[in-house]
């Protein structure tokens, strides 16, 4: 019986908290296909999934880049420091999004230390530019969480080999430590982007949020929610868009799982 | 190619690792630094291969001066006790890597890395990946990607240390026969004075951060310079302020005026060998080796009272 229970349990638990919701939207969206269609179709719309798009495109490239930088210097740079700075790239996990745009806002103002941009015509606040910064900050973790671990495990033995064996800091860089670490990578990409489509609160207090200019998916979505008046299809509608495309992340990383018998 | 190492002096913090070390290696040998860990053997290997620098001193490799140099530009073979094999490289593209970082052409390194997967008895595992492989069998190819490059020496650092020791013992005898064929001046760090004795041309004893005796494996064990190479390379007891081999005591069953009395507490078969454990009237522990017709002949027992006298001995001032 006990087995019985813990499934019970365990699924019960799982299907009213993650299953019950989303399955209620898209039987919404099903519920009257015509309007929530007539949503996503809506120039404003796709300019707004285009918006998501490009910033999260954006945001995966830098925190990629950057985050392997990070990641090298946390595990292999001879720096006082360093395990302050790992516990520091956490901070956008426990800080509020909210915050995060609150705080660029106060960064980038025409009186902020980095104000100059603002009163030399240079439009990063309620425009793309400020979307970009809030969404790489508040994904900032992902690619270095996944990194450090695996940079740890495999060790110097490998580059130090490749050094003795002729290869220069780039070589051993791209042809045994990157891969080495690629599969790391790729799961923080992938995690990267999932965080970047999704977010809200950050974006939502630096961008401005203007139909067809600065809104991204999550605020349409928001916007169409408020000003709904009883009729809740074209938010349900934008809402499935962004809720299919965490499903088919989550589907890629399944199937993205390294094989562990090759290597 | 030559190695000299001069003066090499290495501090970790506080931790003397090297204090003002000289080796010399001749061209062609095949020399073993030998010493218990944190003797500092590693690190000087891994100073002359570039993989560490020294506080002070200067290295020579074919006689240029190779101090600042790294490790790209010295042209070493290293092999790593844990084998460091590149994990997402098929067997064949971890041979071929220097080669490939050198753009030789497609064919020479064909060539080159199948002649050298037979060299190393790893011909029809080209495909496989390094973890498909066994430890001796991922050390070879450790080799094989060392000996690609055409090193001007080679450099192993305790390589056969993770193997189980029938494993050890025949990548030691390959090893011996490997350097025989191809003359590649080779340094081999190790703990083991065994695997020291049997596959090294000399020997350099080191001790915390020091080098107590370099020299031949015979001049080494026959001709210890002081009490550490006495005991480390191959047993020694002390008796009486003397240091006598086990097989350098005599073990008869009557005294006469220069023996000491003993009891047998153990008789261990060792094959070829019987070694006999003793225990002296002032319970010093020492130990005997005798032939086994010599053990059969006197019936030795644990409990037995016999006499032992050295046949040899050395004596340190």
């Amino acid at each position: 019986m006990g087995k019985y229970a813990l499934r019970f349990a365990g699924l019960g638990y799982l299907a009213l908290i993650l299953i019950g919701p989303i399955l209620m939207m898209v039987w919404r969206t099903l519920g009257d296909m015509d309007a929530a269609w007539a949503a996503i179709k809506d120039p404003d719309t796709i300019s707004a999934f285009k918006l998501t798009l490009m910033v999260t495109v954006i945001a995966v490239i830098v925190n990629t880049v950057f985050g392997i930088v990070c990641a090298l210097l946390i595990v292999r740079g001879k720096i006082p420091g360093r395990g302050f700075l790992n516990a520091f790239v956490d901070l956008p996990l426990s800080l509020s999004p909210v915050i995060v745009g609150f705080a660029l806002v106060a960064l980038y103002s025409a009186q902020g230390w980095l104000g100059w941009f603002q009163r030399n015509g240079f439009e990063i606040l309620f425009a793309k530019p400020s979307i970009v910064l809030a969404t790489i900050f508040v994904t900032l973790p992902f690619v270095v969480r996944e990194v450090v671990p695996t940079l740890r495990e495999i060790g110097t033995e490998q580059e130090q080999a490749a050094q003795t064996l002729g290869a220069n800091g780039w070589q051993t860089f791209s042809r045994v430590t990157l891969p080495a670490i690629r599969w790391a990578v790729i799961y923080g990409v992938v995690l990267t982007a999932a965080r970047g489509i999704g977010e809200f609160g950050a974006v939502a207090v630096v961008s401005g949020n203007f139909a067809g200019q600065t809104q991204t998916a999550t605020l349409r979505v928001e916007d169409a929610y408020q000003f709904a008046y009883g009729e809740y299809a074209p938010a349900y509608g934008i809402a499935f868009v962004l809720a299919a495309t965490a499903v088919i992340i989550l589907i890629a990383m399944i199937f993205l799982q390294p094989k562990e018998s090759r290597y | 190619m030559s190695i000299s190492v001069r003066r090499i002096t290495k501090r970790f913090d506080d931790f003397v690792a090297l204090d003002d070390v000289s080796v010399d290696v001749k061209p062609g040998s095949l020399t073993a630094l030998l010493g218990p860990s944190g003797s500092g053997k590693s690190t000087l290997l891994r100073i002359i291969a570039g993989l560490e620098t020294a506080d002070e001193g200067a290295v020579f490799i074919d006689d240029k001066n190779v101090t600042g140099r790294p490790p790209q530009e010295r042209g070493v073979g290293f092999v790593f006790q844990h084998y460091a094999a590149f994990k997402h490289m098929t067997v064949y593209d971890n041979v071929a890597f220097g080669l490939k970082i050198r753009k030789r052409p497609k064919a020479e390194i064909q060539e080159r890395v199948n002649q050298l997967l037979k060299l190393v008895q790893l011909e029809g595992l080209a495909k496989r990946y390094p973890a498909q492989l066994s430890g001796g069998q991922r050390q070879r190819m450790g080799l094989a990607r060392a000996l690609a490059i055409d090193p001007a020496v080679l450099l192993l650092d305790e390589p056969f240390g993770a193997l189980d020791a029938q494993v050890r013992a025949e990548l030691r005898e390959w090893l011996r026969r490997l350097h025989d064929e191809t003359h590649t001046t080779t340094v081999i760090v190790t703990h083991d004075q065994e695997e020291a004795m049997e596959v090294a041309d000399q020997i350099v004893v080191m001790s915390q951060g020091h080098v107590e005796q370099a020299g031949a494996p015979r001049d080494v064990y026959e001709e210890p310079a002081n009490e550490f190479v006495m005991t480390f390379v191959g047993q020694a007891h002390e008796i009486g302020g003397n240091f006598v081999r086990p097989h350098d005591l005599e073990v008869t069953m009557e005294p006469n005026g220069s023996t000491s009395e003993v009891m047998i507490d153990r008789v261990v078969h060792l094959g070829f060998n019987v070694r006999l454990d003793l225990v002296g009237t002032d319970g010093e522990r020492l130990s005997v080796q005798t032939t086994r017709d010599n053990a059969e002949l006197n019936e030795f027992a644990p409990g037995q009272i016999v006499y032992v006298k050295p046949t040899r001995h050395t004596t340190f001032t």
